[in-house]
């Protein structure tokens, strides 16, 4: 379903991706885990075309994306939903409006219709009757979940996720996870998710790939992640940061 | 030294040009979308009720003070040579051909311009546009398209809004404080200002409005870094729309001239 090859980004002199290889297969759940700035956001704006890579590919259902225009990838946009970090929702709208907009895109004019796939997903995300609410009356848990709705009501094939549960108490964390599940297991979307929660990592994924200094480290289930003695990855999964913190020679 | 600063220069030339021609791009692209791709009339509407609607109050008074105060100020010089008859046809022609459009511009740029550019730089920095194109939806089409339709048709209308509450005001100055006789004020009037002066007025507030919005999007399209970004994007696009607004002003005049010559032919 996507498939990510030889992708590299930088940004002025710093290079952010180093040559990325990445599939993931059709209802498969990728976790996509790594420090703080070390590009597992742009990889997921790169695999959506909101940004260019400097080289590599990016396939799609067969289709290679890199190179085509902003009207061309609103075809491929239409089969990737993303979840932005902070929901990403449009200030001017309620909460209705927002996750009804891309039905009113894609041209549902029917009130009818609308509010019945609104009410629908509203009470997948556990948000029913908050409908009327605007984005700045909204908490930061349910900010995401509303933004999550609006990417699934056109029923997307593949939803990418970025840092669904960041910022968030662990109980919200959870709801959201299990959300994800979910909606995994209702719709058999294929998802990418961004976190370096590895409580979400672990719950959600399939495979997960540790990202490091711009290059794939570790490729494998969540229980090869969990046994692996790498000491970096030890460090990772144990939120150690002495080895980080020594001098270089004893390292 | 010399090389410092024809580098510095140089610099200073090709960011001008680069941004120039962006702006031109978002021009071409807005156009060729309004004719080619969906067109959303609920914006539209929307936009007609925010450039129009609420621009009413600032577009009158701009129009009228102006108005009255050229008429006080030509009453002023003209009464001394005995032309006081003429302050009438020299308010209306001054008003149509310059005052009227070039005011009325600066006043949207400065109430427009900063309120599409703080928007539109708003959902930049908070992804929101990132939103939109990840929902298929192209930034162009939504934002500035409805903004840019609903500016060629309000322009014109508050233009001639102020032209015409000019005039009255010209009129009410010259006539009811300044003792001129009404008669001959609107006769010269009448017979002066011709439809060519109104038709310059009209193109000029279309070229004026054109310039306010593409400048206008295209300063909140490229804002960055934060709630300091937009707020810099949002001057800027006063300043550089009121800029255009006058320098376009100057060459419009010399071109609509040739098209539309002033005076009684």
């Amino acid at each position: 379903m996507i498939a990510v090859r030889g992708l590299t980004k930088k940004f002025g002199r710093q290079e952010i991706l180093r040559g990325i290889d990445l599939t993931v297969a059709r209802g498969e759940t990728l976790g996509i885990i790594g420090r703080s700035g070390g590009g597992k956001s742009v990889l997921l704006k790169l695999i959506i075309g909101l940004m260019q890579p400097d080289a590599g590919e990016i396939w799609i259902d067969g289709e290679n994306i890199i190179g085509l225009s902003e009207r061309k990838l609103a075809a491929i946009r239409q089969k990737v939903g993303i979840l932005f970090q902070g929901g990403a929702l449009f200030d001017s709208m309620t909460v209705e409006e927002n996750i009804a907009f891309p039905l009113h895109e894609a041209g549902e004019r029917d009130p009818k219709v609308v509010r019945e796939k609104v009410s629908e997903i509203l009470e997948v995300i556990e948000l029913e009757g908050e409908q009327r609410k605007m984005p700045v009356n909204l908490s930061g848990g349910m900010k995401k979940r509303v933004g999550l709705a609006r990417s699934i009501i056109r029923r997307p094939s593949c939803i990418l996720y970025d840092e669904p549960t960041s910022g968030l108490d662990p109980i919200v964390s959870d709801s959201i996870n299990r959300l994800i599940r979910r909606l995994q297991e209702r719709f058999r979307i294929t998802s990418i998710v961004v976190t370096h929660d590895m409580k979400s990592a672990f719950h959600v994924a399939d495979h997960i790939a540790y990202l490091h200094e711009g290059r794939i480290y570790f490729y494998g289930t969540p229980k090869e992640l969990e046994v692996s003695s790498d000491p970096l990855i030890q460090d990772f999964l144990l939120g150690r940061s002495e080895r980080e913190l020594e001098p270089v020679e004893s390292t | 030294m010399f090389a410092r600063l024809f580098t510095a220069l140089g610099g200073k030339v090709i960011s001008f040009f680069i941004y120039a021609g962006e702006v031109v791009l978002l021009a071409t692209e807005t156009l060729t979308s309004a004719f080619t791709h969906k067109i959303r009339w609920r914006l539209f509407q929307y936009q007609i009720v925010d450039i129009g609607l609420r621009s009413q109050l600032v577009v009158m008074i701009t129009g009228a003070f102006t108005g009255a105060v050229f008429a006080a100020q030509t009453y002023f010089q003209f009464n001394k040579l005995g032309m006081g008859s003429a302050v009438g046809s020299v308010v209306s022609v001054s008003i149509c051909r310059e005052l009227g459009p070039v005011l009325t511009g600066l006043m949207i740029a400065g109430r427009v311009g900063a309120s599409m550019s703080a928007e539109i730089g708003t959902m930049k920095v908070t992804e929101q546009i990132d939103a939109l194109r990840a929902l298929a939806v192209h930034p162009i089409d939504y934002l500035v398209v409805p903004r840019t339709l609903a500016m060629m048709v309000s322009m014109p209308l508050l233009v001639a809004e102020s032209i015409g509450i000019g005039i009255v005001a010209g009129y009410f100055v010259g006539v009811h404080l300044l003792e001129l006789n009404g008669t001959y004020y609107v006769a010269n009037m009448v017979r002066w200002t011709l439809l060519r002066d109104l038709i310059m007025a009209l193109t000029k507030a279309l070229c004026f409005g054109l310039l306010i919005v593409f400048i206008s999007c295209h300063k909140g399209l490229t804002s960055r870094e934060g709630a300091v970004g937009v707020g810099r994007a949002t001057t800027e696009a006063v300043v550089n729309a009121s800029l255009a607004v006058l320098i376009f002003n100057f060459f419009l005049t010399m071109a609509l001239n040739i098209v539309f010559p002033a005076g009684f032919q």
